[in-house]
């Protein structure tokens, strides 16, 4: 770990002046994922503005009869809400798969939406990594990759989002409210929040420097059977080898969101016309185009499966 | 004291103390952190500084040249310790790579340089900052593509690498029902969770050690040997270890790299392994290639066994012994098994709880599960027709106790093993696809001579003191009953001292030979106590009884504290072992049942419950050895399921070395375990007629529960961890 100086923000606005005077610096919320990446000298910030106080840390409606959830709500608090698990129990049963009871009472929103990748290339500083060291090439492909990306991916990174609460959030089409240092807020879509890895898997959202995310919002609820079936080799406790998110309604249309397949989650929208035709025809337009590698091409009947077992589940 | 012929009856019968399901008595300092783990010791000269260690970035090589002046001149940096300035270093005998490397590296991660500052933090920062040059030289990493290349082993440890009995190629190629069939296992990681740690002080020329350690006196040997100086000049101090599976049977480079960083720094220097360490710089359970060819009569007599395997290590290492049991466990006029040994440029690989067995019964259990289907027999029924009651490679040597089928029997009547469907795929649970698998449990026992001290004072209270370990097991609570036992008095009288090397030299603890060996020397120790007792009062040893902290012998009751009086009585023996073992044949024996379900959509699996019967001589004291099953147990379970080192064999080492990489199981993975010890006890192994348990759980687990995967889905998977992605081409269509 690098050695770093450090501040405690009072509000948005003084931590955004404090990164302009600081550029380079990292914002801290839980610190769940950023200490462990800098321990390992995989993150070297010399600066770190904490912003887990922040008055950022409630759930109020919003006028169009949805939520909007504070950037610094804990994912203990966002999972247990009354609202959420009433109207949008997908979000609740992501979030309750993940991490575990600890690291949810301090992880937060914003901070589950940007931490970072969990391929193991990544972690070990003496191998090349394009997304930790821009340029320096790519360890996984080629390598150990059964947990990695079958689509999205490029050939400089086939790393996947490890987020099961963003996965969620994809189906439930959430929007993430920012602010920058100049004092302009802006909403993000969260289909448009995670960028593509292309030639630079280092840049990973369009969250510009110094850019503090505030809110998370959620349109209002859209009713539906909400299942989010995460897999995984052992029962809890780990990162989903794949994870399926679906909202179906009575009429069986929905909606289906994948985790662990690429750098983001995965929805395509016009595959989710084929609901009431079932998981085979869905899988084939969610999985077109995938590039699956000889460790993770289980990847793709294993979508297909366990959305057959979702819409099973669905029915009743 | 000598141990040569079976034992008779004798004051541990008297089981008072001995075979009482006693708590821990280290558990309260372990519950409420009183426990000084290596890192934590509080008695320790002041100023200690902290080192970091540098591991190597390639796998096979040479480190070109090391630059170490930006971290010479980063904050708080003390010393710098490499191989170009530490001096001429030997290698300990346990030791297979050097563990200071350079300019030679010989694995990934192994140690090439070791920072030392003011904080830890200091020593961290710094050490990223060493900057090393490597030519990277060709490796083999691969056991499947090094396996033809593979040589037979070096003996080691009294195992011979290839046996053979009759005729085994015409018998096989004869027999009216074959099974062909190759296995594989992973690599594995010791996981423990106390990484290795060390705190090294020198005091002039003598070395005290702090360090997390099973074997304290191979490690001074190998200390001394490494650094060329008289044993007589280290101590090593190992009270309490948390884990060590057999990656703390030997020093490793937190202890050598404490020694050197404090001799350089003139300061205490303390050393925690870091997690990724624990994969690539220390040992691991190798990989193996196994195959098993199996002949039997149509009414399911086998004919012929044979087992091969292959496993790689660095440069004169040894094999992973994955062949053992099949000498042993099963009848067979026929038979053949052989051990291949690859050169390969990993992580140095090494023992992991019950080395050999565990593996290779992983493999074994599954085929014998395999051919009782071909049979249509029934896979206890088919254990049970090819039981043998003598070593089948020597039939002149009888087991001294075996009840395997009795574990059988026993074991299926609990689980109901009745209900199993014979047919896989049958049964079903909503969602769920559920089976029953069974594997039979075989561990050797071993007796190692082990020593101790005892010491009575006025008080009446016995102190024992042996270099003997407790790595988690119970150790501290055995010695306690077995102390307690021999001299009559209760459990709060005795206080045990443990893990110093200034005691005197125990079995240590490996291969489930600790809790046998460990408490018969104190039994011997505890022999010549009583005599010394009886002496003082100028009374007759075999005649005097040790009750309720009296010695008693016709009408004369004295304390034992008054027979001490003011200057203590002192004591020490060990005990040895003559023929027996070779005379008979000692195992330890057990079956394990397991129920799975199996997501029919996913392929998930999950265990539903699982028992052990265990059949391991007298269990000295059934709570502590319960631990050790259902831990051994989800051990196994890791196997079966999961724990895999996954190799780079482009760039030669462990990808996954972190524990959210390398997964074991988390308790939702285990929801039901149980565990029944058979009444046994066994004179030919100790006057303690104990064996061990420890090892004996995890043998065959992860057969049981791939044979149940097997009964749920119909698919057989014969390459570990049985994870999702191996039977989803398997599974029932879907919707
Ligand atoms: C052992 C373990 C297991 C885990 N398992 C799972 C799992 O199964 N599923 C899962 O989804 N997750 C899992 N996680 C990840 C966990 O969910 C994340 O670590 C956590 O959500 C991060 O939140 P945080 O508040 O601690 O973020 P931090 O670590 O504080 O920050 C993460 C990143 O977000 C940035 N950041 C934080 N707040 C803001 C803001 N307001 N605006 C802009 N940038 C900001 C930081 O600069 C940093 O780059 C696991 C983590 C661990 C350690
Ligand atoms: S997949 Fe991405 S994160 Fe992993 S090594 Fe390659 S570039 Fe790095």
């Amino acid at each position: 770990m690098k050695a770093f100086t450090y501040e405690r923000a009072a509000t948005p606005a003084g931590a955004t002046a404090a990164f302009a005077k600081a550029p380079g610096a990292r914002f801290i919320a839980g610190g769940t994922n950023l200490l462990d990446l800098m321990k390992l000298q995989i993150e070297t910030p010399a600066h770190l503005i904490d912003v887990s106080r922040l008055a950022l840390d409630t759930i109020e409606p919003t006028k169009e009869g949805g939520l909007r959830i504070g950037a610094m709500v804990r994912n203990t608090d966002l999972a247990a809400d009354a609202r959420v698990r009433r109207d949008y129990g997908l979000l609740t049963r992501a979030l309750v798969a993940g991490a575990s009871g600890q690291l949810r009472n301090k992880a937060t929103t914003a901070g589950n939406l940007l931490q970072r990748t969990r391929c193991p290339y990544f972690y070990d500083t003496n191998q090349p990594c394009n997304k930790r060291q821009p340029g320096s090439g790519c360890a996984a492909i080629g390598g150990v990759s059964r947990t990695l990306a079958v689509l999205g991916a490029s050939e400089a990174c086939i790393a996947t989002h490890p987020s099961d609460m963003a996965v969620a959030m994809r189906a439930l089409d959430a929007s993430v409210e920012t602010v920058d240092a100049a004092g302009k807020a802006r909403a993000i879509p969260i289909a448009d929040f995670y960028r593509a890895p292309g030639t630079t898997p280092h840049l990973e959202t369009m969250l510009e420097p110094g850019e503090l995310i505030t809110a998370v919002t959620l349109p209002k609820p859209m009713g539906g059977t909400h299942i989010y079936h995460k897999v995984r080799d052992r029962a809890s406790y780990a990162f989903a080898l794949i994870s399926v998110a679906a909202v179906v309604q009575k009429d069986g249309s929905g909606r289906v969101a994948l985790g662990g397949v690429a750098h983001k989650p995965w929805r395509v929208e016009a595959a989710e016309a084929d609901m009431p035709r079932g998981a085979k025809a869905v899988a084939s337009g969610l999985l077109a185009g995938a590039t699956p590698s000889h460790d993770n091409a289980y990847k793709l009947p294993l979508v297909e499966r366990t959305l057959a077992g979702v819409l099973a589940e669905a029915k009743g | 004291m000598k141990f040569d012929t079976p034992a008779t009856t004798n004051p541990i019968d008297r089981l008072k103390v001995i075979g009482k399901p006693t708590n821990r008595i280290d558990g309260p300092l372990k519950t409420t952190g009183a426990a000084p783990y290596a890192y934590e010791q509080r008695d320790i000269p002041a100023n200690a500084a902290y080192g970091f260690i540098v591991g190597s970035a390639i796998a096979k090589g040479r480190l070109v040249s090391v630059d170490t002046a930006d971290a010479e001149a980063a904050p708080g940096v003390l010393t710098i310790v490499t191989a170009a300035n530490a001096g001429t270093l030997g290698k300990g005998d346990f030791n297979t790579a050097k563990l200071l490397g350079g300019p030679d590296i010989e694995h990934y991660h192994q140690a090439i340089a070791l920072v030392v500052a003011e904080t830890f933090e200091q020593a961290r920062a710094a050490a990223a900052l060493v900057r090393a040059d490597y030519a990277r030289a060709r490796g083999a990493f691969d056991l499947t593509a090094a396996m033809d290349s593979a040589a037979p082993p070096k003996p080691m440890f009294g195992t011979i690498a290839d046996t053979a009995v009759g005729d085994f190629d015409a018998a096989f190629a004869a027999a009216p029902v074959t099974l062909d069939a190759r296995y594989t296992t992973p690599d594995h990681s010791h996981a423990m969770m106390e990484p290795h740690a060390t705190i090294a002080a020198w005091e002039g020329d003598r070395l005290t050690l702090w360090t997390a350690n099973q074997m304290v006196a191979w490690s001074v040997g190998d200390m001394a040997k490494t650094l060329g100086i008289p044993k007589e000049n280290i101590r090593l101090v190992s009270p309490y270890i948390g884990g060590g599976f057999g990656g703390k049977l030997f020093i490793r480079a937190d202890a050598l790299m404490a020694a050197l960083g404090a001799k350089a720094a003139k300061r205490p220097v303390k050393i925690a392994l870091p997690r990724p360490f624990i994969a690539n710089n220390t040992t691991h359970r190798p990989a193996t290639i196994q195959r098993i060819r199996l002949g039997a009569t149509k009414d399911g007599k086998i004919t012929a066994i044979g087992h091969e395997s292959w496993s790689g290590d660095l440069p004169g290492g040894g094999p992973e012994t994955a062949v053992g049991q099949t000498r042993l466990l099963y009848a067979g006029p026929n038979r053949m098994t052989r051990m291949r040994l690859a050169v390969l440029d990993l992580p140095e690989g090494n023992a992991m709880r019950a080395p050999g067995e565990a593996p290779g019964l992983m493999a074994l259990e599954i085929a014998m599960d395999e051919m009782a289907e071909k049979l249509g027999m029934d896979p206890i029924d088919f254990r049970i027709l090819n039981d043998t009651q003598v070593d089948p490679e020597k039939p002149e040597r009888p087991f001294s106790q075996r009840q395997l089928n009795e574990c059988l029997t026993t074991g299926a009547g609990k689980f109901g093993w009745a209900k199993r469907s014979a047919k896989p795929g049958a049964a079903r649970d909503g969602r769920w696809l559920t089976g029953m698998g069974v594997a039979a449990a075989f561990r050797n026992n071993i007796n190692a001579t082990s020593a101790a001290r005892v010491r009575l004072d006025k008080a009446g209270v016995v102190t024992v003191e042996t270099d003997m370990t407790d790595i988690g097991t119970g150790s501290y609570t055995i010695i306690a009953q077995t102390a307690a036992e021999m001299m009559g008095v209760p459990l709060d009288k005795v206080v045990v001292k443990l893990g110093d090397s200034a005691f005197p030299v125990s079995a240590g603890s490996g291969g489930q030979w600790g809790a046998n060996s460990s408490t018969a020397g104190v039994y011997a120790a505890c022999a010549k106590l009583r005599e010394a007792v009886a002496a003082k009062l100028g009374l007759n040893a075999a005649d005097a009884e040790f009750v309720d902290g009296e010695i008693r012998s016709g009408d004369r009751r004295v304390s034992l504290g008054e027979a001490a009086g003011d200057a203590g009585l002192v004591a020490e023996d060990r005990m040895e072992y003559g023929d027996l073992a070779d005379k008979y044949q000692q195992s330890t024996f057990g079956a394990h049942f397991c129920e799975v379900g199996v997501d029919a959509a996913t392929g998930e699996i999950r265990i539903r419950r699982m028992l052990a019967v265990c059949a391991a001589g007298r269990i000295l004291n059934p709570k502590a050895a319960r631990s050790q099953v259902i831990g051994a147990m989800t051990m196994g379970a890791g196997a079966a399921l999961m724990e895999e080192l996954a190799v780079d064999k482009r760039f030669g080492f462990f990808v996954n070395h972190d524990l959210a990489g390398y997964e074991v199981p988390v308790h939702a993975d285990i929801p039901h375990q149980e565990v029944i010890f058979l009444d046994e006890t066994d004179p030919t192994t100790s006057p303690m007629k104990a064996k061990g348990v420890g090892e004996l759980g995890i043998c065959g687990v992860a057969a049981a529960v791939a044979n149940a995967v097997y009964n749920a889905t119909g698919v057989r998977v014969r390459d570990y961890p049985v994870t999702l992605d191996k039977l989803l081409g398997g599974l029932p269509a879907i919707a």
